[in-house]
C-alpha cells in the first residue's frame, strides 16, 4: 500500500515519475523532519556537528596509536655499536621536567573552564530556542568569561609545554639526542599542535561573540570545541602516563 | 502536475519557486563561486573527476615513457632524455603515486561519492559543505606539491610509491632523495589530510542525512561502498600520516625512527638503532586497506550497474553489504603479506597467510552474487553494463592470483617479480578504473544532461577490456620466468634477454590501449557539447539521482526532500506497472 507523509506538488517536467503512468514519487518539504533541511534546527545542527567531531577524533587517535606503537618497538630494538660491532641497548630515559606537571594541572583546568562556557552557551541557546525571540541577545545573558579563562589557560599550557622543552634542551635531549627525547618532542609536539586547532576554534568563537553573530551557531561551535578540548586533555594525560610510565 | 494525498494540506509550488524558498543557501552566481570554490558536492565532485583525469593522463604517460625505455633502453625519452636506472626509479615512483592517490582513490570516492552519495541518499548537500570544499583544495595542493617534484634539482624520488626506508629516509640516499623526496612525503601527508577531510564529510551525511524512509538496508550498494571506504580511509589515512611525519623527522631534524646504523658511500650518516621494518608495518597498515579503498566503489557500482542492466534485483543485498563489511574489516589485518621477505617469524607470516586467503570468501560471495544476478537476466548491453561485465572479469582474473601471493612459500618466488605487477594492476589499478569507466558511462546523462555517444563507447570499452589482458597477462609469464621488477633494463640481464619479444609485445599493447584512451578523452568532452539531450531517467533506474531534474538543482531535488519506500533494486516486480519501481514509488507489496 502507498503510504504518504506529506504532499507536495511539483511541475511536472522538472521531476521524472520513473514509472510513467503510475503512482507519482513522494516528496516532502524540507524542514519537516530535520533530515537533509536546507536550514536545519539546532537539535539537528548540534547532532550532526557532534557525529562530524566523534568522526574527526577517530584518525586523531589513530595517529596516537600508531606513535605508540612506534613507540613501544622503538624501545625494544638493540641498535649496532660501530666499536664494539655489537647489539647495544641505546633506549636512555628522558628524566622529564617537573614542570609537565603544572602543564598538566592548567590543561585540566582549562577543560573544566571549557565545560562551564559549554554549558553556559547551550543553556543560553536552549533558551533563545525555546523563547523562539529573534530578538534576545545572549551576549547579554553570558557573563561569566569562561570562554576567555579557557583560551588564555590554553595559550599558558603551550607556553609551558615551550618552556619545557628549552628545559629538555637544556639538560642535553634534543630531538634527535636519543631515540627517546626523540618520541618526547613527537607526542608532545604533535599534541600542541592539536591543542592549537582547539585554541583556533575559542578564537573563532570569540570573534562570533564580538560580531554577535547568531546565539545557536556559536553554541555549537563552543560545544564541539569543548568536546574536543576534553579529548585533548585526556590525550595529554595519556601521553604523561606514557613518557612517564613506559620508560 | 503530480500529487498526492494525506496530511490534510496540499502544498502547491513549482520546483524552482521552493527551491528558492526552502534552501538556506541559494546558488551561487559568480563563476569562482560557482565554479572554483563552490560549496555544491556536485561541482566539488567534478573538481575530484577532473583532477583524476588530468592525473591519470600524466601517470599513463609516464608507464609509457617506461615501457618505452624496457624494450629501448638508449632512447632519448621527451622530458627526461635518456634514461638512466635512477630516473626509471623516478618515472615509476611517481606513476604509482599519482595512479594510486590521485587517481584511484580520487575518483571513485572524492568524484562519483561526493555527487551521488548525498543525492542517492535524498539529502541536498553534504553535512559540512566548506569542509568538503577544503577537502577538495587540499588534495589539490597535494597533487601540485606531487608535480613540483619534477622540476627541482634531482628530481622526483627513487623509493617507489611504498617509500620504504632507509632510502626514503636519507637526503643523500640518491638523487631525487633530496628536495623531490621531501615533496613528495609533503604530498602525500597533504593527500592524507585531504582525504580524510573527506571521509569524516561521507560518514557523517550517511549517518546523519538520508531522507525519511532511507534506512541502511535501503541504501544503494554503491552508498554502502562509499561509506564502508570513508570508514577504511578514516582509519588508515591517520597512520600514515603518523608514518610521514616520522619519516620527515628523520630526514630533516636527525631522528633515527627507521635509519639503522648505515653508510651512504663509505660514510656514516650519523643515525643508528631505526628499525626500517617499522616504516614497512606502518606503511602496509595503511597500504592494504588503500587497495579496497581503490576498489571498493567499483564493487558497489558493479552491483548496482548488474542489477540495473540485467532488469533484476541484485542477488543477495545483504550478503553484498555484509561482504563489503567483511573484506573491510579483514583488510586490516593482512598488511603482513607485503612484508613475508622481510624476515619475519614463519609463525606471523602463517597467520597473516591464513588471513589473507579469508578475504578470499566475501570477495567469492561477491563474484557469486554477481553471477547470480547476471543468471536469468533480461540483460541490456549499453556501455555501463560492459564496463561493469568487466569489472568482474578483471576482479577474477586479477583476484585470483591473490591466494598465490599470500602464500609465503610462493610469494618469497613471486615477490619483486613482473608476477606481482600483473597482480596487483589488474585487481587495483585496471579493475578499479574499469570501476571509473562504468560510472563516467552510467552517470554522464546524470551529471551533464547530455548522453554519450554509445559506438564510441563500446569501441573504447572493447580497446580497454582486450588491451588491458594484453598488457598484464603476459606480465604474470615474465614473472614467474623471474623477470625482476624495478629493474631499468632487463637487456643486460642474460637470462630474461630472450624474453624480450614479451616485453616488445606488452609495450606495443600499451600504445594500442593508452591511444583508445583517446576514444574516450574525445567522446567526454564531444558529447558534453553535441551528446544527444539525455531524460532523467535514460537508464530505467530506481535510485532517487534518477528522480530529479538533469542535471540536478543546486539542492538536489528543488527544494523538496524525498520520501523513500522502497529498496534500491526492485527490477521486473510481479504485478508492477513497469519492470522497475522507483525508490520513492508508493510501497509496493510484498511478492506472494
Amino acid at each position: 500500500m502507498a503510504t504518504f507523509s506529506t504532499t507536495a506538488t511539483v511541475d511536472e517536467p522538472r521531476i521524472s515519475l520513473g514509472n510513467d503512468g503510475g503512482l507519482p514519487p513522494v516528496l516532502t518539504a524540507y524542514g519537516d523532519d530535520g533530515s537533509g533541511a536546507g536550514k536545519p534546527d539546532y537539535a539537528t545542527r548540534l547532532r550532526r556537528a557532534r557525529l562530524g567531531l566523534l568522526v574527526a577524533l577517530t584518525p586523531i587517535f589513530m595517529l596516537f596509536v600508531s606513535f605508540t606503537s612506534a613507540y613501544i618497538v622503538r624501545q625494544g630494538l638493540p641498535t649496532l655499536d660501530p666499536q664494539t660491532n655489537l647489539l647495544v641497548k641505546d633506549w636512555i630515559p628522558v628524566k622529564l621536567p617537573t614542570l609537565l606537571l603544572v602543564n598538566t594541572f592548567v590543561l585540566l583546568l582549562s577543560s573544566l573552564g571549557m565545560e562551564l562556557a559549554r554549558r553556559q552557551f547551550r543553556g543560553a541557546a536552549v533558551l533563545v530556542s525555546a523563547e523562539a525571540h529573534p530578538r534576545v541577545s545572549s551576549g547579554d545573558q553570558i557573563k561569566m568569561p569562561w570562554l576567555a579563562m579557557t583560551l588564555v589557560l590554553g595559550l599558558l599550557f603551550l607556553f609551558g609545554q615551550w618552556t619545557a622543552w628549552r628545559q629538555l634542551a637544556a639538560s642535553g635531549f634534543y630531538v634527535s639526542s636519543t631515540p627517546s627525547s626523540s618520541f618526547v618532542y613527537l607526542l608532545t609536539g604533535t599534541h600542541a599542535v592539536h591543542l592549537m586547532g582547539g585554541i583556533l576554534a575559542l578564537f573563532v568563537a570569540s570573534l562570533a561573540v564580538l560580531f554577535r553573530k547568531a546565539l545557536a551557531a556559536r553554541s555549537i561551535v563552543i560545544d564541539v570545541t569543548a568536546w574536543y578540548w576534553h579529548f585533548m586533555a585526556a590525550l595529554w594525560v595519556y601521553i604523561l602516563c606514557l613518557l612517564e610510565f613506559a620508560r | 502536475m503530480v500529487g498526492g494525498t494525506g496530511g490534510g494540506e496540499t502544498i502547491t509550488m513549482s520546483t524552482h519557486e521552493s527551491a528558492v524558498q526552502a534552501h538556506a543557501h541559494a546558488a551561487p552566481q559568480g563563476f569562482i563561486r560557482k565554479w572554483v570554490f563552490s560549496l555544491d558536492h556536485k561541482v566539488i565532485g567534478l573538481q575530484y573527476y577532473f583532477l583524476a583525469l588530468a592525473a591519470v593522463f600524466v601517470g599513463m604517460f609516464l608507464s609509457l615513457l617506461m615501457r618505452i625505455h624496457l624494450i629501448w633502453p638508449t632512447a632519448a625519452l621527451p622530458f627526461f632524455g635518456e634514461i638512466k636506472p635512477e630516473t626509471y626509479l623516478s618515472l615509476l615512483t611517481m606513476h604509482g603515486t599519482i595512479m594510486v592517490f590521485f587517481v584511484l582513490t580520487t575518483a571513485p570516492q572524492g568524484g562519483f561519492g561526493n555527487y551521488f552519495l548525498p543525492i542517492q541518499i535524498g539529502a541536498p548537500d553534504m553535512a559540512f559543505p566548506v569542509l568538503n570544499m577544503l577537502s577538495f583544495w587540499t588534495t589539490f595542493l597535494g597533487f601540485l606539491v606531487l608535480l613540483a617534484a619534477f622540476v627541482v634539482t634531482g628530481g622526483p624520488p627513487l623509493h617507489g610509491w611504498t617509500g620504504y626506508a632507509p632510502l626514503s629516509a636519507l637526503q643523500s640516499a640518491g638523487p631525487g632523495e633530496g628536495l623531490g623526496a621531501d615533496l613528495w612525503i609533503t604530498s602525500i601527508a597533504i593527500f592524507c589530510i585531504g582525504a580524510l577531510m573527506g571521509a569524516l564529510n561521507f560518514i557523517t551525511t550517511t549517518l546523519d542525512m538520508r531522507a525519511k524512509g532511507m534506512t541502511m538496508m535501503r541504501m544503494p550498494l554503491t552508498v554502502w561502498a562509499w561509506f564502508i571506504t570513508a570508514i577504511l580511509g578514516l582509519l588508515a589515512f591517520g597512520v600514515l600520516l603518523s608514518a610521514g611525519i616520522l619519516l620527515l623527522m628523520d630526514r630533516n631534524l636527525g631522528t633515527s625512527f627507521f635509519v639503522p646504523l648505515v653508510t651512504v658511500n663509505g660514510q656514516l650518516t650519523g643515525h643508528k638503532g631505526g628499525s626500517p621494518l617499522l616504516w614497512q608495518h606502518l606503511f602496509w597498515f595503511f597500504g592494504h586497506p588503500e587497495v579496497y579503498i581503490a576498489i571498493l566503489p567499483a564493487m558497489g557500482l558493479c552491483s548496482q550497474l548488474l542489477s540495473v542492466f540485467s532488469r533484476k534485483p541484485i542477488f543477495g543485498y545483504k550478503a553484498m553489504v555484509y561482504a563489503m563489511l567483511s573484506i573491510g574489516f579483514l583488510g586490516f589485518m593482512v598488511w603482513g603479506h607485503h612484508m613475508f621477505m622481510s624476515g619475519m617469524s614463519p609463525y606471523t607470516a602463517f597467520a597473516f597467510s591464513i588471513m589473507t586467503m579469508g578475504i578470499g570468501v566475501p570477495s567469492a560471495i561477491k563474484t557469486f552474487n554477481w553471477l547470480g544476478t547476471l543468471w536469468g537476466g533480461r540483460i541490456r548491453f549499453h556501455s555501463p553494463m560492459l564496463f561493469a561485465i568487466g569489472f568482474v572479469s578483471l576482479f577474477v582474473t586479477g583476484g585470483i592470483s591473490g591466494p598465490f601471493l599470500a602464500q609465503p612459500v610462493l610469494d618469497i618466488y613471486l615477490h619483486e617479480t613482473y608476477f606481482v605487477i600483473a597482480h596487483f594492476h589488474l585487481i587495483m589499478g585496471v579493475a578499479s578504473i574499469f570501476g571509473i569507466f562504468a560510472a563516467t558511462y552510467y552517470w554522464f546523462p546524470k551529471m551533464f544532461g547530455k548522453m554519450m555517444n554509445e559506438t564510441l563507447a563500446k569501441l573504447h570499452f572493447w580497446f580497454t577490456f582486450i588491451g588491458a589482458y594484453a598488457i598484464f597477462m603476459p606480465m604474470h609469464y615474465y614473472g614467474m620466468s623471474a623477470g625482476l621488477r624495478r629493474y631499468s633494463q632487463s637487456t643486460e640481464v642474460a637470462y630474461i634477454l630472450k624474453l624480450l619479444p614479451l616485453q616488445r609485445f606488452i609495450t606495443a599493447a600499451a600504445f594500442v590501449t593508452i591511444a583508445g584512451q583517446f576514444i574516450f578523452l574525445f567522446n567526454l568532452f564531444w558529447s558534453m557539447a553535441k551528446g544527444k539531450k539525455a531524460t532523467d531517467n535514460p537508464w530505467e533506474a530506481t535510485t532517487l539521482e534518477w528522480i530529479t531534474a538533469t542535471p540536478p538543482p543546486h539542492d538536489n531535488f528543488g527544494g523538496q526532500t524525498p520520501v523513500v519506500h522502497n529498496g534500491p533494486y526492485e527490477y521486473s516486480v510481479p504485478g508492477a506497472p513497469k519492470d522497475f519501481v522507483m525508490q520513492s514509488d508508493p510501497e509496493i507489496e510484498p511478492a506472494h
